[in-house]
C-alpha cells in the first residue's frame, strides 16, 4: 500500500523538526536523536523527510536511509494511531505470547508490521519490555496489559476502535 | 617504526609493526583469500575468509585485522582453517544463483576461485535466498542485488570520494542490501557513473554495464592505459578481442583523482574501434547525448580534437 | 558547587524524613508502593496517588507515601509494604485501598486477605524482610531500590549517595581508584565476565586529549530486566559511578546508551541528572576540585546488537550499530577513536559501594573467582517470578525453588535458560550448580547479563532452541557471513524439524553449523549465537532425535506433531463431529467418535466443543 506524504497537513510537525535539528546539528552522532524526533512527530520517516534532513544535516541520504532501516524503531510506513507491541520475549514467549499475536491478527486482519487501512491500528512484534512479571504482555501506545489470554483481546480492541 | 619477524607457514618474513598479516603473507608469495580486503580500503573483517591459525591462541583470527607480532607463528592453510574456509564459501554459494555459465564476472570472479580453490559445490536446496532484484536503470553500471555477497567494498569505496557516498547498507540481516540513496535506481540517484564501486565488487553483483555480453575475459587481450582527461591519469583497461578494441573499463583511481564519467568517455572515444553512444543523466535521467557534449567539449577544443582524431569515429 | 559538607547536611536532614521505613523509629507510618517495571505498568501510579487522597480524607498527619524503585516480587504486584513493621501488601487494586487505610493505616490493624501469601507462615504474619523470596537475598547493586524514593536526590545522599564519588576525587589518586577495583575484583555483569579494574586500567594508562565513560544500559536479552529496574529504581548509583570512572580514567564526558523501549527509564534518568547538575554533583569543579564531568543520554533504537560495545560505539556516532572489526581495544581507541570505558549499569551499581566498604568488604560476598553478587530476572514457568539478587556461589535450585518458589500447577522443572540468546539451556541433573562466571560457563551456558527464564515439561526444547535462533536471526546485523547467513540456515532447520520435516542429517548439519558460526563470527552476537542450539542439542538430543524419527514432541507442543484423539471418556454426543470443519470426525450417536489424522487441520475445535473433555492432544 502507498501512502502519500502531505506536505502541507505537516508543514508545523516540519517547522518543529527544523528546530529541533537547529539545537541539535553540533552534538556529535546527532543523526539518531533527530530520526526519533521525526519519528515522534510523523508517525514514520518518509523519504521526503529524510531528504530533508540529510539536506539540514549534511549527511548523505544513504547514510540516513541505512541508518533508518537499520534500526526496528524506526519506519518507512505510517503506524497506525493505535499501535500495538505484542511483546516476544522469551518469558511473554513462554507463557502463550504467540497464541495472543496470532488471535490480535485474526481480529485486525494484518500482519506484523503492518497497518490497517483506515491507519488505526499497527502491529510490531516488540522485544522484551522489561515486564516479564506481568507475561504475557502487550502494549497499545502507553497502556500496557499484562497476564493477557487469548480471550482478553477482542475485548481490549473493540475499547479502541 | 619498528620490524617484526614472524613465521608464516614455515617461512620466516621480516616486515614493519604496523603490517596486518595478510600484508605479511603476501611479501612472501602467499595469498590468503578475502572477500571484503582491500588494501586500499577500511578494514571491515566482514567475510571471514581470511582466518588463520596462530599458535598458541585459542580462536581463528582474520587476517585482515589482526596486527604481527614478534615471533608469531602462523598457519594460513591448516585443516582447521581450510574447514573454515569451506563452510564459509558453502553459505555464500547456498545464497548465490548458480549461474557462472553466463555471468559476465567468469574467470574474474573471486567467490568463483575460491569455491574452486576449496572444492565447494552449489548444492540444492529450499531455503531463503536474496531477493532477485537487478537494476538495469543505468547505461554503465548494472547492478544485480541477487548475487551481492555484502562485502560492503563498493560502500567503503564510493565514501571515499568526499560527495558522492551514494552507496550503503540498508535493511539488517539476511536481508541486508546495497541501496543507491533512499534505495533508488542508479538512474534515479546521484550515481555519477564513475564505476569505482564496479572495480572493486569480486563477484558479478555490479558490473560495467557497456562491457555486458561483448566478451568473456579469457577471449580477450587486456591492456591498461591512462586516462587522457586530465593531467592525473587515471587508469583504465582496454579490451580487445581478435584485435579490434571492443570496449573500455576502469581500473583504479589515480592519487587524488577518484575515477569519473568524463574521463571513461574520453578513453573510450580515444580507444574504441566503434564506441557507443555516450550517455549523460540529466535531471535523474540518462539521455543520449553527443561526444561533444558528453566529453564538454567546446570552441576550439572541439576542433583540435577534430584534427587529431581524423578518421577514428568522430560522431 | 556542592561541598563535603553540605552532602553531609543533606544526608543528616533527609535521614530523619526517612527513619519509619528505615525501622529506626515506630510512632507513625509510611507507605512504600513499588514503582518497578511491573509494577509500574499495573497502575502503581494511580495506586499512590489514591493513598494520598485517602490518607488526607482522614487527616493522618503522619503517615507519608513513596513510590520506591522495585520491590523484585513482580509476580504478585502492585505491591505495598507499611513500615515500620514490613508488612507486604500484594496484588493491590484500587478498590483495596480503603480497607488498608481504615484499618491497618488508622487503627493498627493488619489487613490479612491482602497480605502476600508467602508473608503467613504457621498463621503467623511475618515481616518482608523475613520472607523466603528475600530472606536469602544480598542486595549491593539493588541497594536502594525499593527503599528510596527514585526521583529524590537527597534520599539517595541520605542512605551514602555520592559520598564514594566525594571520597574518590577528594582523598583518592587515581591510582588508587584503579588499583581498589582490581584488588575488589568486580567483574562486568553484562555478559562475558571481564574485570572492570583492569579495564579501567587500560584506559588510564593511555594518554589521550580526550576519554569517554559508557554505561551500557542497551539491556535486550529477552526476559531481564534488571538494568531496567536499577536504572528505574536508583538512577543515582549509575551516575555516581560513571563519575567514579570518569575521575580513575580522566574522563570528563559520559554517556548512557538506553534502549528507547524504556521510555520509563530515560524519564527518572533524565530528572537524575538534572538533579544532580543542579547540585553540582556533575558539572565542573565536583566537590571544588579540578575534576569535570558530565553526561548525557543517548537513545538506541531496537537493535539487539547494539549491546555490544563496538556496534554500541558506532550508534552513538550515530550510525548503523554493525559491531567493529576487533583490531584495537576500546579502551584505547572506542567511542570517535578515544580511549573509553564500557561498563553495563549493574556493575556500576556495584562502583560506590566498593569504594565506601572496601575491596575486602566486596570479596567476603560471593565466591574466590566471582566476587559479589549477581541480579537474576526469574521469568517464565517459575511461581515468584521477579528481580533477585544473590551472592554469586548459591546454587541454582536455591535459586529457583528456596527463592523462585519453584514451578507452579504442580509441573515437573525441565530446564532453566541463562544468558538469553547468548546462553544455554542447563538441565535437571546440574540444579546444583553454584552460579558463577566459570560454573556456568563449563555446562555450555553463560552468566549473561542475567535473564533466567524456568521451563517445564510443556516446553519443547526444540522450540525453545528455535525461539531464539529467531530471535538471533532478526536481529544479526548482517556484517559478517556467518552469523548472517549461518544462523538463518539454522533457523530454517529447526523450522523443518519443528514441523516434523527433519532429517538425520539435519542434526549433522546443526551442528557444523553451529561450529562455524561460533568460531567464524566477527562479535560477540554471533560467537554465541548458536549456544542455545548446541546446549539443547547436548543435553535434549532424545527430544530432537523424537522430532525427527518419530516426528513426535515429547513436550506435546509442537502443533504440528501434535494429533487430536478421541478418548473412552467420549459419550457420543456428536457436537465435535458437526463442528469439525473438514467434517474428519465419524461415529454413531451414543457411540465412541474417530478422528481421521489424515484429514485433520489440527484447528482444535473439536476439543473446544467437547462437553466432557473427551478429546485430547497427543
Amino acid at each position: 500500500m502507498e501512502f502519500v506524504f502531505d506536505w502541507e497537513a505537516n508543514e508545523e510537525n516540519i517547522r518543529e523538526l527544523k528546530i529541533f535539528i537547529k539545537e541539535n546539528k553540533g552534538k556529535k552522532g546527532a543523526l539518531m536523536a533527530v530520526l526519533h524526533k521525526a519519528q515522534d512527530l510523523f508517525g514514520y520517516l518518509p523519504i521526503e523527510v529524510q531528504r530533508m534532513i540529510s539536506e539540514e544535516l549534511r549527511i548523505p541520504l544513504s547514510e540516513i536511509y541505512g541508518v533508518a532501516t537499520f534500526y526496528s524503531q524506526f519506519s518507512l510506513i505510517p503506524k497506525g494511531k493505535y499501535k500495538i507491541g505484542i511483546c516476544l520475549g522469551t518469558a511473554c514467549y513462554v507463557k502463550g505470547a504467540q497464541e495472543i499475536l496470532e488471535k490480535l491478527k485474526e481480529v485486525l486482519g494484518i500482519d506484523v508490521g503492518q497497518t490497517t487501512p483506515d491507519k488505526k491500528f499497527s502491529i510490531d512484534a516488540t522485544r522484551c519490555l522489561g515486564a516479564c512479571g506481568l507475561a504475557p504482555v502487550m502494549m497499545i501506545n502507553d497502556d500496557v496489559y499484562g497476564r493477557l489470554t487469548v480471550d482478553d483481546i477482542e475485548e481490549i480492541i473493540n475499547k479502541y476502535k | 617504526m619498528g620490524n617484526v619477524t614472524i613465521t608464516i607457514d614455515g617461512q620466516k618474513v621480516t616486515v614493519p609493526q604496523d603490517y596486518y598479516i595478510i600484508q605479511a603473507a603476501k611479501e612472501i608469495g602467499i595469498d590468503i583469500p578475502a572477500l571484503c580486503y582491500d588494501p586500499n580500503l577500511e578494514v571491515a573483517g566482514a567475510c571471514r575468509l581470511c582466518l588463520v591459525e596462530v599458535e598458541g591462541w585459542r580462536k581463528l583470527e582474520t587476517s585482515c585485522s589482526t596486527k604481527v607480532r614478534e615471533g608469531m607463528v602462523i598457519y594460513t592453510e591448516s585443516e582447521r582453517v581450510v574447514n573454515m574456509r569451506k563452510e564459509i564459501l558453502q553459505l555464500l554459494l547456498d545464497n548465490h544463483p548458480n549461474d557462472c555459465l553466463t555471468c559476465q564476472k567468469a574467470g574474474e570472479c573471486l567467490l568463483q576461485q575460491y569455491a574452486y580453490r576449496y572444492d565447494v559445490k552449489f548444492r540444492e536446496h529450499d531455503g531463503a535466498r536474496r531477493p532477485n532484484y537487478v537494476d538495469t536503470s543505468s547505461p554503465y553500471i548494472l547492478k544485480d542485488d541477487s548475487k551481492c555477497i555484502l562485502c560492503g567494498k563498493c560502500v567503503r569505496t564510493c565514501a571515499q570520494v568526499h560527495d558522492r557516498k551514494v552507496l550503503a547498507f540498508a535493511g539488517r540481516g539476511f536481508d541486508t542490501r546495497i541501496v543507491a540513496d533512499g534505495d533508488f535506481t542508479l538512474e534515479e540517484s546521484s550515481c555519477v557513473s564513475c564505476n569505482r564501486c564496479v572495480v572493486v565488487c569480486p563477484v558479478g553483483a555490479l558490473v560495467d554495464r557497456r562491457l555486458l555480453g561483448k566478451t568473456r575475459v579469457w577471449d580477450s587481450q587486456i591492456k591498461g592505459v591512462k586516462c587522457k582527461a586530465c593531467d592525473y591519469g587515471c587508469n583504465f583497461e582496454v579490451i580487445s578481442k581478435k584485435g579490434k578494441n571492443i570496449a573500455v573499463r576502469a581500473k583504479a583511481p589515480s592519487q587524488g583523482r577518484p575515477l569519473c564519467l568524463k574521463g571513461r568517455l574520453t578513453t573510450e572515444f580515444i580507444y574504441l574501434d566503434e564506441p557507443e553512444t555516450p550517455y549523460k543523466k540529466v535531471n535523474g535521467k540518462f539521455v543520449e547525448a553527443s561526444w561533444k557534449e558528453a566529453l564538454e567539449l567546446d570552441g576550439i577544443f572541439e576542433k583540435l580534437v577534430e584534427e587529431e582524431k581524423k578518421g577514428v569515429g568522430a560522431e | 558547587m556542592m561541598t563535603i559538607q553540605e552532602l553531609n547536611e543533606i544526608k543528616e536532614r533527609t535521614l530523619k524524613t526517612m527513619e519509619l521505613r528505615l525501622q529506626k523509629k515506630d510512632t507513625g507510618k509510611h507507605v512504600l508502593i513499588c514503582g518497578g517495571p511491573g509494577c509500574h505498568s499495573s497502575n502503581a501510579g494511580e495506586i499512590k496517588e489514591v493513598f494520598e487522597e485517602k490518607i488526607r480524607e482522614k487527616g493522618l498527619d503522619d503517615v507519608k507515601v513513596t513510590l520506591a524503585g522495585c520491590f523484585g516480587l513482580c509476580e504478585t504486584g502492585p505491591n505495598v509494604e507499611i513500615y515500620p513493621e514490613g508488612i507486604f501488601y500484594s496484588r493491590i487494586k484500587v478498590e483495596d485501598i480503603d480497607k488498608i487505610v481504615d484499618s491497618h493505616l488508622c487503627k493498627g490493624e493488619i489487613v490479612e486477605e491482602l497480605l502476600y501469601e508467602g508473608s503467613i507462615e504457621d498463621g503467623n504474619i511475618k515481616p518482608v524482610s523475613e520472607v523466603d523470596f528475600y530472606k536469602k537475598q544480598v542486595k549491593i547493586a539493588l541497594r536502594n531500590c525499593g527503599i528510596i524514593d527514585y526521583e529524590n536526590i537527597d534520599e539517595y545522599i541520605a542512605l551514602d549517595g555520592y559520598q564514594a564519588l566525594a571520597k574518590v576525587v577528594l582523598e583518592m589518586t587515581p591510582q588508587e581508584v584503579i588499583e581498589l577495583m582490581k584488588e575488589a575484583n568486580l567483574r562486568g555483569r553484562g555478559g562475558a565476565g571481564f574485570p572492570a579494574g583492569r579495564k579501567w586500567e587500560t584506559a588510564f594508562k593511555y594518554p589521550a586529549d580526550q576519554k569517554y565513560v559508557i554505561c551500557n544500559a542497551d539491556e535486550g536479552d529477552p526476559g531481564a530486566f534488571m538494568d531496567r529496574s536499577i536504572l528505574e529504581g536508583d538512577p543515582h548509583s549509575v551516575l555516581e559511578a560513571m563519575a567514579i570512572c570518569g575521575y580513575a580514567i580522566g574522563a570528563d564526558q559520559g554517556f548512557i546508551y538506553i534502549r528507547a523501549e524504556y521510555p520509563v527509564a530515560v524519564h527518572r534518568l533524565e530528572v537524575a541528572i538534572r538533579q544532580a547538575r543542579e547540585k553540582g554533583l556533575l558539572g565542573k569543579n565536583i566537590f571544588g576540585t579540578d575534576f569535570n564531568f558530565d553526561i548525557e543520554l543517548r537513545l538506541g533504537a531496537g537493535a539487539f546488537v547494539c549491546g555490544e560495545g563496538t556496534a554500541l560505539m558506532e550508534s552513538i556516532e550515530g550510525k548503523r550499530g554493525m559491531p567493529r572489526p576487533k583490531i584495537h581495544r576500546t579502551a584505547h581507541r572506542g567511542l570517535w577513536g578515544k580511549p573509553t570505558i564500557i561498563n553495563n549499569v549493574e556493575t556500576f551499581a556495584n562502583v560506590p559501594a566498593i569504594i565506601l566498604k572496601g575491596a575486602d568488604w566486596f570479596k567476603s560476598i560471593g565466591t574466590e573467582d566471582s566476587p559479589g553478587t549477581k541480579v537474576f530476572a526469574l521469568g517464565g514457568k517459575i511461581k515468584n517470578t521477579g528481580l533477585v539478587e544473590i551472592p554469586m556461589g548459591i546454587t541454582l535450585r536455591e535459586i529457583i525453588f528456596d527463592i523462585g518458589g519453584g514451578i507452579p500447577n504442580g509441573k515437573e522443572f525441565k530446564a532453566v535458560q541463562t544468558g538469553g540468546p547468548s546462553g544455554g539451556c542447563i538441565p535437571k541433573e546440574h540444579l546444583d550448580t553454584p552460579v558463577d562466571f566459570a560454573s556456568l560457563g563449563k555446562l555450555g551456558s553463560i552468566m549473561g547479563s542475567g535473564g533466567m527464564i524456568v521451563l517445564d515439561e510443556d516446553d519443547c526444547m526444540v522450540d525453545i532452541a528455535r525461539f531464539f535462533l529467531d530471535f538471533t536471526v532478526d536481529e544479526s546485523c548482517g556484517k559478517c557471513v556467518p552469523c548472517r547467513e549461518g544462523t538463518k540456515r539454522m533457523l530454517e532447520i529447526l523450522e523443518r524439524i519443528v514441523n516434523g520435516e527433519g532429517t538425520p542429517e539435519d542434526l549433522d548439519r546443526l551442528e557444523s553449523l553451529a561450529e562455524t558460526i561460533t568460531e567464524g563470527s566477527l562479535c560477540g552476537l554471533g560467537q554465541t549465537a548458536a549456544n542455545p542450539v548446541i546446549s539443547t542439542m547436548k543435553y535434549f538430543r532424545d527430544e530432537y532425535e523424537a522430532h525427527v524419527y518419530e516426528k513426535r514432541c515429547p513436550a506435546g507442543s509442537c502443533q504440528a506433531l501434535l494429533e487430536f484423539f478421541i478418548t473412552e471418556d467420549c459419550i457420543g454426543c456428536t457436537k465435535c463431529a458437526r463442528n469439525c470443519p473438514v467434517s474428519c470426525i465419524e461415529g454413531k450417536v451414543k457411540e465412541r467418535h474417530v478422528i481421521d489424522t489424515g484429514k485433520c487441520i489440527k484447528c482444535g475445535t473439536c476439543m473446544e466443543v467437547c462437553p466432557v473433555g473427551a478429546v485430547i492432544k497427543r
